[in-house]
C-alpha cells in the first residue's frame, strides 16, 4: 500500500545574489507503507529541503505530496503541524534535543503536541533504545550516541507512519553509526513505520536494499550551473 | 499543561534574568501599592480623625495650622484666645461640648496638653470612640499636678503609673531646653486609640497655664477650643463661621474640619503626584525589562522554538508560551511585591505614627490590592507580545541546521 507519493514537486528560494533558484524539482517519488528507503546524495543537494517539504515544515511552490491520505502541499499550516505531530517522526543529524529537558521529558514533549503524553510508552521506548538508566539525564549528560537514541525514541513516540531520518549517523563514529542505524531500522519495523533515510555515507547506504540516487530524482540538481 | 511546563523550564533555564526582572516587577508592585495605600489611608485617617470634632476655635491665623496644632498636635500654635472667648462659645446653646486646650510645653519631645479632665473624657476622637484610662489608672484631678499619658508616648518615654516627670518649656525638645521645676505624677496611661491623643501627655489646664516661667499675663488664656455641636443645630456652624471669620477679626473658626484637613492634602498633592509618577515609571521600567530580557533571549531560543515547531507545536502555542512566560515573571514579581509593599508601608506607617500618632493598617482591604497585581500581570503579558511575535515568526527550516 502506498504511504507517500510525491508528484511534480517544486521548491525554489531566492539566493543572496537576488536570483531565484529551484532547489527541488522531483517529478515522482513514492514510499510504500512499512518500506525502508534510503536516499543518497551529496551535501547541499537539497535532501533536507526535500524532507522538510515531506514533513510539512516547508510549503512547496508546486506539486503534490500525498501522505497517509492527505495532500501535505494543500494543507493549512496548522494542519501540517498536526500531521507532523501525529503521522511523521523526524530524526535530525544534530538530534535537536531540548537541552533544558530530561530524556524522558524530550520524548513526552514530542507526544504532547500529538495524541497526548503517554508516560508508560515513553519509558518503554527509552528502555528499548537502551536508556533505562538515563531517563532523568539531560542531553548534555549523555554521549553523542545516547543522544541519537533519545532522538529515535522521540521520533517514534507518537506511532508515526513515516519516519524521516536526515543524516542520522553523520555525527557518530563508525561503530556507533552502525548501532544507531540498526536501532532505527529495528524500531521502525517494530512500530510499523516506514523509514526514509537520507545519507551520503556508503556504509549506511549499503545496509539498504532500496537506495535512490537523489540526483536522479531531483532534476534541479542536474540543472544547476 | 504543556504551556505551563515549557514556561517553567524556560524560567529555570533563564534563572538570573527571571530573578532580576521579577525583582524589578516586585519593586514596582510594592511601590505602587505602598504609594496608593499610604495616601488613601492617611487621607482617610486624617479626615476621619475629626469625626468627633466639628470645629476648632482659636487665635486669628491659618485654619489648617489651628487644626493641625489642636487636633493632630503637630505644627505650632497660631496664638492664644481669652478664657472669656471659651466661656462664650461654651455657653452657646448649639454647642454640645467645648474642650479647651493649652499647649506650650513638652516632655522629651512629646507634647504636653492642658485641658479639663471631665470634658476630655467626654470627647469622641473618632465617632463613638472615647479616650479611656487603662485600669487601675485614673483620669487626672483638675487641681493637682497629675498627668495621664497617651499609650504611644508612654511606651516611647518608658513612663508608667506612679512615675514623676518635670515638663520642658516649649513645643520642641532639645537637651538645652529649660526644664520646669514643677513635678507631675503619672496617674494613668491611656488605652491605645490609634489617634494623635496617643502621643500626648495630658495635664490639668491650670497646671499648664500657671507653669513657672510662663507669662503670668497669659495665665487665663488657652490655645484653642475643640467644639462638638448638637445634632439638631445644622445652621449653627455656618452662623459661627460668619460671626468669627467674616464679622470678627480676632479669632479663627476652623470649620468644617474635613475640608480644612483636605487643604493639607491639597498642599501635598505635588508630592503625591511625584510619588505616583515614580511608581508608574518603575512599573514601566519593570515591563520594559521583561520585554528586553525575553526579547534578547529570543536569538538563543530560535533553535528551541524551531525544534518545538518541528515536533508539531503550532505557531500560536509558541506565541502563547512566550506571553505566558512574560506574565508569569510579572506574576512572580507581583507576589514578591507584597513583601516590598509590607516593608515600604511599614517604614512609612512608622514615620507617620511617630510624627502624628495616626496608625495605618497594611492589611486593610482596598481594591488596589487586587487590581494592581492583576494590572502588573496584564502589563507583563502585554510586554511579552513583542518577543512572542518574534517567536511566532521563527522560520523552522532555517533554524534546524545543518542542511544536507
Amino acid at each position: 500500500m502506498l504511504l507517500l507519493e510525491v508528484a511534480d514537486l517544486k521548491k525554489s528560494f531566492t539566493a543572496p545574489d537576488g536570483i531565484r533558484r529551484t532547489i527541488i524539482d522531483i517529478p515522482h517519488f513514492a514510499v510504500e507503507a512499512r518500506q525502508q528507503v534510503a536516499l543518497k546524495g551529496e551535501s547541499g543537494s537539497g535532501k533536507t529541503t526535500f524532507l522538510n517539504l515531506l514533513a510539512g515544515i516547508l510549503r512547496p511552490d508546486a506539486g503534490h505530496i500525498r501522505l497517509a491520505g492527505s495532500d501535505v502541499a494543500r494543507l493549512s499550516e496548522s494542519a501540517r503541524d498536526r500531521l507532523r505531530a501525529t503521522t511523521v517522526g523526524y530524526i535530525f543529524q544534530t538530534f535537536n534535543l531540548l537541552q533544558g529537558h530530561t530524556c524522558l521529558e524530550n520524548v513526552l514533549l514530542g507526544m504532547a503536541f500529538g495524541p497526548g503524553e503517554d508516560r508508560a510508552r515513553a519509558v518503554a521506548l527509552l528502555e528499548r533504545v537502551g536508556l533505562r538508566d538515563h531517563l532523568a539525564h539531560r542531553p548534555r549528560q549523555l554521549s553523542t550516541g545516547q543522544q541519537q537514541r533519545v532522538a529515535v525514541a522521540r521520533a517514534l513516540a507518537n506511532r508515526p507512519q513515516l519516519v524521516l531520518a536526515d543524516e542520522p549517523t553523520g555525527n557518530l563514529d563508525h561503530a556507533s553509526a552502525r548501532e544507531a542505524l540498526r536501532l532505527i531500522r529495528e524500531t521502525c519495523r517494530e512500530n510499523g513505520a516506514a523509514l526514509l533515510l537520507v545519507s551520503h555515507d556508503r556504509d549506511v547506504l549499503g545496509e539498504f536494499e532500496g537506495v535512490h540516487d537523489f540526483a536522479g530524482l531531483n532534476r534541479a540538481v542536474n540543472d544547476r550551473p | 499543561m504543556i504551556l505551563a511546563r515549557l514556561v517553567l523550564k524556560s524560567l529555570r533555564q533563564h534563572l538570573l534574568s527571571t530573578a532580576v526582572t521579577a525583582g524589578a516587577t516586585a519593586l514596582a508592585t510594592g511601590l505602587l501599592l505602598a504609594v496608593w495605600m499610604v495616601r488613601d489611608q492617611a487621607q482617610a485617617a486624617f479626615t476621619g480623625m475629626s469625626g468627633g470634632v466639628d470645629a476648632v476655635l482659636g487665635a486669628r491665623g491659618s485654619k489648617l495650622q489651628l487644626v493641625l496644632n489642636s487636633l493632630f498636635h503637630v505644627d505650632t500654635s497660631p496664638g492664644n484666645l481669652k478664657w472669656e472667648d471659651y466661656e462664650e462659645i461654651a455657653r452657646h446653646p448649639a454647642v454640645a461640648l467645648a474642650l479647651p486646650i493649652a499647649v506650650g510645653d513638652n516632655y522629651r519631645g512629646f507634647r504636653i496638653v492642658g485641658t479639663l479632665p471631665e470634658k476630655l473624657a467626654e470627647l469622641e476622637w473618632t465617632s463613638g470612640q472615647r479616650l479611656t484610662v487603662r485600669p487601675p489608672g485614673r483620669m487626672f484631678e483638675p487641681t493637682l499636678r497629675e498627668a495621664v499619658v497617651g499609650s504611644f508616648a508612654a511606651a516611647k518615654l518608658g513612663l508608667k503609673r506612679g512615675d514623676v516627670f518635670q515638663p520642658y518649656h516649649g513645643l520642641n525638645y532639645t537637651p538645652q531646653s529649660h526644664q520646669h521645676e514643677e513635678e507631675y505624677v503619672v496617674v494613668g496611661i491611656l488605652a491605645p486609640s490609634n489617634t494623635p491623643a496617643d502621643r500626648v501627655i495630658w495635664i490639668p489646664l491650670q497646671g499648664l497655664q500657671k507653669m513657672g516661667g510662663h507669662d503670668p499675663a497669659a495665665a487665663d488664656e488657652i490655645s484653642a477650643v475643640l467644639l462638638k455641636f448638637k445634632a439638631d443645630s445644622p445652621l449653627t456652624a455656618r452662623q459661627l463661621d460668619s460671626l468669627y471669620n467674616k464679622q470678627g477679626n480676632r479669632l479663627t473658626f476652623a470649620w468644617p474640619i474635613a475640608q480644612v484637613v483636605a487643604q493639607l492634602f491639597d498642599r501635598l498633592a505635588w508630592l503625591d503626584r511625584v510619588l505616583a509618577l515614580v511608581a508608574y515609571l518603575v512599573v514601566a521600567i519593570a515591563a520594559g525589562s521583561i520585554l528586553a530580557s525575553i526579547y534578547n533571549s529570543m536569538n538563543e531560543r530560535r533553535r528551541e522554538i524551531a525544534i518545538l515547531r518541528a515536533l508539531g507545536a503550532r505557531r500560536r502555542t509558541v506565541f502563547g508560551a512566550v506571553v505566558l512566560e512574560s506574565a508569569a515573571i510579572a506574576g512572580i514579581g507581583a507576589m514578591i511585591g507584597f513583601a516590598v509593599y509590607a516593608a515600604v508601608f511599614g517604614i512609612a506607617g512608622s514615620i507617620l505614627r511617630t510624627q502624628t500618632g495616626v496608625v495605618l493598617d497594611p492589611l486593610a482591604w482596598h481594591p488596589v490590592l487586587v487590581l494592581a497585581p492583576l494590572g502588573i500581570v496584564a502589563l507583563g503579558a502585554l510586554a511579552g507580545v513583542v518577543p512572542a511575535w518574534k517567536a511566532y515568526r521563527t522560520e523552522v527550516a532555517d533554524n534546524l541546521t545543518p542542511h544536507s
